[in-house]
This record gives C-alpha cells, structure tokens and sequence, in this order.
C-alpha cells in the first residue's frame, strides 16, 4: 500500500499504531467510569483486559506499517523502519508491563483504571517521540510522555515514599523540560525552521551567522535528553525516584522512557543533525564515559535491592550512549538491539524484586533475598536469568547486546569507549552476582517471610521474557539482522539543497574547542 | 545592537534566573515557579526569532503555553499529594528517599 497524503484519511493509516493506543486509553477510563463502584467485581477485570487487548491491536496495526510506503518522507512523523521497530519494542514493553504488573496492583490496592489509562498514554507519547522529525512534536510528545509517567510515579498515593519520587521527578524533569526547549528555541533561531529535515539542510549547507546559537541548541537539547534518559552528571534524581515509584512503573520507566529517549536522541543526533557531528560527538563522548564510569561504582555500595538496579539502569544508559557516539548505522542496530534485550530483561528484574518485596513494598534490602533461590525456584531463576543477562553473560542477550555495541564503536573508531565499556562491564559483575550468591549461597533466617507465589499471568510473562532472552542470545542471527534493517531504514537527510550543494557531513566549524 | 539582540539577551537572563533559582530556592512552589519562569524565556525566544524567521515559532509558543498549563495542573496536583503526607513544601525535609 502506498500513501501519497492526497486525503485526510492517510494521516490515520500513518499513525495507526499510535491511534489505536490512545482510542484504547480512553475507552479504558471510559468503560473504568462505569465500573466504579465494586472494586472486588469480576467486570474489573474487563477494564485490565481491553488495554490488553489494545496494546495488541497496536502490535498488529504496528507490523502493517511494515507494509506501507510513504514517498514524502518529510513530514513531522518519520514513516520508515526505524520507527516501526522502536515501536515494537515500546508496545512489548508496554505488554510486558502489563502482564507483570497485575498481581502487584492487586496487591497494593492500585488496581484502578487510570493506571492503565496513564501507562496507555505515556506509551503513545513514547512512540511518537521515537519517531518525531519535527521539533514540536518532540516537545509535545516528550511531555506527553513526561507527564503521565510523573502521575504514575506518584500513583500509590498512601506510600510518602511514592509521593516523594513524584515530586523529585516532576521537579528535575520539568527543569530539564526547560533546558530541551529553550535548545529547541535557539535551534530554530540559528536555522529557521522546527522541521528536522529543513534544520538538517540548514546545518548542512552552514548557513546562520548562527554556528554560536547552534552550538548552544545542540548543546541543551542533549543535556535535555540527558536528563530524560539519566545520564551522568545529570542523573541524580533517577536513583530516588525508581526506588520510591510503584515497583512496575520503575520497570515500565526504565524500559520505555530510556527506549524512547534514546530512539529520538539518535535519530536527531546522529541522522538529522549529522552535519553538525563535530559539535555532540564530543559533549556525548564525556557523557558516555562517566556515565558508564561513576554508576558502576556506587552500585557496589547498595544494599536495597531495587536502588542497586536503578544504579545499573543509568549505567546502561552509558553503554548506550556509546552506540550512539558511533553514530554510523551499525551503531545505530547496535542501540536499538540492546534498547529492545534490555527493556525485557530490566522489566523482568523489576518485576520479580516487585514480587518479592510483598505487602507494602517493605522487603527491598539485599538481605531479604538469601535463600530465595531454594524456597521460591522460579522466581530465584527468572532473577538470575535477568541479573546474569544485565550484567552481559553469555549465553544471554545481554552478550549479544553488548558484543554488538562494541563491534560498532570499534568499527567507527572509538576505541577507548570499548575498552571502558569492558572494564566497567567487569566492574558490574560483582554487585550482580552477589545478589545471585544470596539467593543460592545463603539461608534464609528462620522466621523470614515467604514471598507470594506469583499469578498465573505473571508466570507466563515472566518465563516468556526470560526465554526470549535466552533464545536472543543462543540464536542472535533473526534479532541482529531486524535491528540492523531498521537501523539503515532511516529517513533520509533533504537531499535537495536550495542554492548550493549540500556540504558533506561534518563540515561545519564550531569553537567547540 | 538592534532591538532583537537586546531582547535575546533579557530572555537568556530570565532563563538564567529560573535556573538559578530552581538550585538554590528549597520551596517547592518557587521552584515551581521559576521552572515557569524558564519557560516563559523560552517563549520570549521564540517570539523574538519569529520577527525575523516567521509565523512557525509563535505557533511553537502556543504550544508551549498549552504544554505549561498541563504541566502545571500535574505539578500541583503532585504537591498537594505530598503535602497531604508532610504538612509542608520544603524540598530539604523530604528525604525518605536519599536525594
């Protein structure tokens, strides 16, 4: 099928994934309206299943974008691959999320249909801002994204601890909010247009008495990023914030909000603001360094189970970035490879602390885990799969992800960065490993609480993830070859320039130095 | 100078005077506020830009405000929500959670 945009109707074709997502939201808090009222009903259940169900349908409308072509690959949504595949990665997350997050919310009394409606919502701000090729729609879907995960974090409102992490959250991330669109601002001064692919023939032809206001934008708009997506110096918050937010909405932020961060962070950098390379390469070459450096350390001092992993999850983003600083097409397989391997395996680690935090969320300390391994084996192994597969153990797809991502940075010349990526890899493996060591070395105490056996729908959720995780890493051959598809379908840089030829990449001269 | 460079620079410096003040202010509303106040720079930035680049940028400060008064709607219901735990606004006091 072949889109032209001649009727309105195409525009609905274009965003279906993204429209059937948000139709599901509201339906969900529509039909959640009318079930108030009987919280222990079985009609609840129906308000848990539709935003499955809708999740779903978007997985599918999602796989019939494949089919589509879209010859104008200009507009403000980029119709390529590369969106398709960041949007499968936010629809499992979403999923996944999901499917985990059942026995928790029934747990603690959260089980109300604004969670779903919130988590439906920040998913389409998600998937819009993964594939955003103009800068409005990254302001607004970012903060569409932003604040819906803001409620989510506060959503246990009897927990201070809850409330708290809101508040930090909204704090910084509203800040940072303010850095991304005053880059944006000077973005738009220095090139005159919020269409990423005007700016990029702006840039590119070196027009704008500008360099300095380009500078300054490019230079906001990361730190913006930064802050979305934790990167060190600019991740103090994300410690607090995924300790004290509802177990699965930790999870559902660590996978989505870094999926989607990450995806609009390389497809503006690393494609539309290409020309200007010489200006973010060396910002986010000192990003990835310390990010991958200063988490790593301070998680060997963490005792509460969940904290520790927020510790690993902003040093993930370092690993990350390192694909991004290559910036070639490789690099960018190699980020998407290891965006989807570990959105499922940080869910799946949440999920299971989550489980085993019972009643209250109170049992979060390291000490809480010793024995589990015997007294509870499938909830001992899925965490073991998890932690081994973060910490990049073969045969899991955490190797794979990270072998990946090392293969890209050498191949594009960034040596130092793998070398960093290995030792602080190795440095990693002790604060992982000593929570498996708990768990299959130690007794419990006497008198210690045994955590819930899980539900039924956890179970199966969880078994498929770890599974999944074990098949990418024995059998990486099918996931390699989509992610590198989608990481060389991106929409192409304008190629018509208006007065002049297009200068090649990275002939700008900045003062960055 | 001309009438723009002047006014790019007082929109820099209130940008740079919500930054400042949302680091070193431990109210939580005025911290608030000056995040407002940052974005509300932002906005003059724009309008300024759209003198010389067109009508695009003040669409862009539409946006912007919509955006704002959302954000605001969450960030005030979110305070209130801790309120109701502590009984005050001073971001100093809330450490549950080590900051």
């Amino acid at each position: 099928m072949i889109l032209d945009f001649s009727s309105p109707i195409d525009y609905l074709w274009a965003l279906l994934p993204e429209v059937v997502l948000a139709v599901t939201g509201l339906l969900v808090l529509t039909l959640d309206v009318f079930q108030r009222g009987d919280r222990s009903g079985p009609s609840r259940a129906w308000v848990r299943w539709t935003a499955v169900a809708g999740v779903l349908i978007a997985l599918l409308a999602n796989g019939y974008l494949l089919g589509i072509e879209a010859p104008l690959r200009s507009g403000m949504i980029a119709m390529d691959g590369f969106r398709v595949g960041t949007n499968f990665v936010i629809l499992g997350a979403t999923l996944l999320s999901f499917l985990l997050a059942f026995d928790y919310l029934r747990r603690e009394g959260l089980d109300v249909g604004e969670f779903y409606f919130l988590v439906l919502m920040a998913s389409v701000g998600m998937m819009l801002l993964a594939g955003s090729r103009d800068l409005i729609v990254v302001f607004v879907s970012l903060e569409l994204m932003s604040m819906s995960v803001y409620v989510l974090t506060g959503f246990n409102r009897r927990d201070p601890r809850s409330s708290e992490a809101a508040l930090k959250y909204f704090l910084m991330g509203a800040f940072a909010s303010g850095f991304l669109l005053y880059g944006i601002a000077l973005l738009f001064g220095a090139t005159g247009s919020t269409n990423l692919a005007l700016v990029t023939s702006e840039v590119a032809r070196g027009t704008a008495d500008g360099n300095l206001l380009l500078f300054a934008g490019v230079a906001l708009l990361v730190v913006g990023f930064a802050f979305k997506v934790s990167v060190v110096p600019f991740h103090m918050w994300t410690p607090d914030v995924y300790e004290g937010a509802p177990t699965p909405v930790t999870g559902y932020m660590a996978a989505g909000v870094k999926v989607a961060g990450f995806a609009a962070l390389l497809r503006i950098v690393t494609v539309e603001l290409a020309p200007a390379a010489s200006v973010w390469t060396a910002i986010l070459w000192w990003l990835a360094v310390l990010t991958m450096i200063v988490p790593n350390f301070i998680a060997l001092a963490q005792d509460n189970v969940k904290r520790m992993l927020a510790y690993s999850s902003i040093s993930h983003a370092g690993y990350l970035l390192v694909g991004v600083v290559a910036g070639s097409s490789m690099g960018r397989s190699a980020v998407l490879l290891y965006l989807a391997i570990y959105a499922v395996m940080t869910l799946g680690a949440f999920a299971v602390v989550g489980a085993v935090a019972g009643e209250g969320d109170s049992r979060g300390s390291l000490a809480d885990y010793r024995g589990l391994g015997w007294r509870r084996p499938l909830l001992g192994a899925l965490l073991a799969v998890f932690l081994l597969s973060l910490a990049g153990f073969p045969p899991t797809g955490g190797f794979i992800g990270k072998l990946y991502l090392l293969l890209a940075a050498v191949d594009s010349g960034h040596v130092t960065l793998a070398v960093i990526l290995v030792l602080t890899s190795f440095v990693s493996y002790y604060y992982y490993l000593r929570v498996i060591w708990k768990m299959y070395f130690e007794d419990a105490p006497e008198d210690a609480p045994l955590p819930a056996v899980p539900g039924a729908t956890f179970r199966f959720a969880a078994v498929v993830a770890a599974v999944a995780i074990l098949v990418a890493g024995l059998f990486p051959g099918r996931a390699i070859r989509t992610a590198e598809y989608a990481g060389e379908d991106m929409s192409p840089r304008q190629v018509t320039p208006l007065s002049q030829p297009a200068a090649p990449a990275g002939v700008i001269e900045t003062n960055t130095d | 100078m001309d009438i723009e460079t002047y006014s790019l620079i007082l929109s820099a410096l209130l940008f740079a005077i919500g930054t400042v003040g949302v680091m070193l202010r431990r109210n939580v509303i005025i911290m608030f506020m000056c995040i407002e106040l940052m974005l509300n720079a932002v906005n003059l930035t724009l309008v300024v830009f759209s003198r010389s680049l067109g009508i695009e940028a003040q669409v862009f400060v539409f946006f912007v405000i919509a955006v704002a008064a959302a954000e605001a709607a969450v960030g005030l219901a979110i305070i209130i929500s801790i309120f109701r735990h502590y009984e005050l606004v001073d971001v100093d006091r809330f450490n549950l959670l080590k900051w």
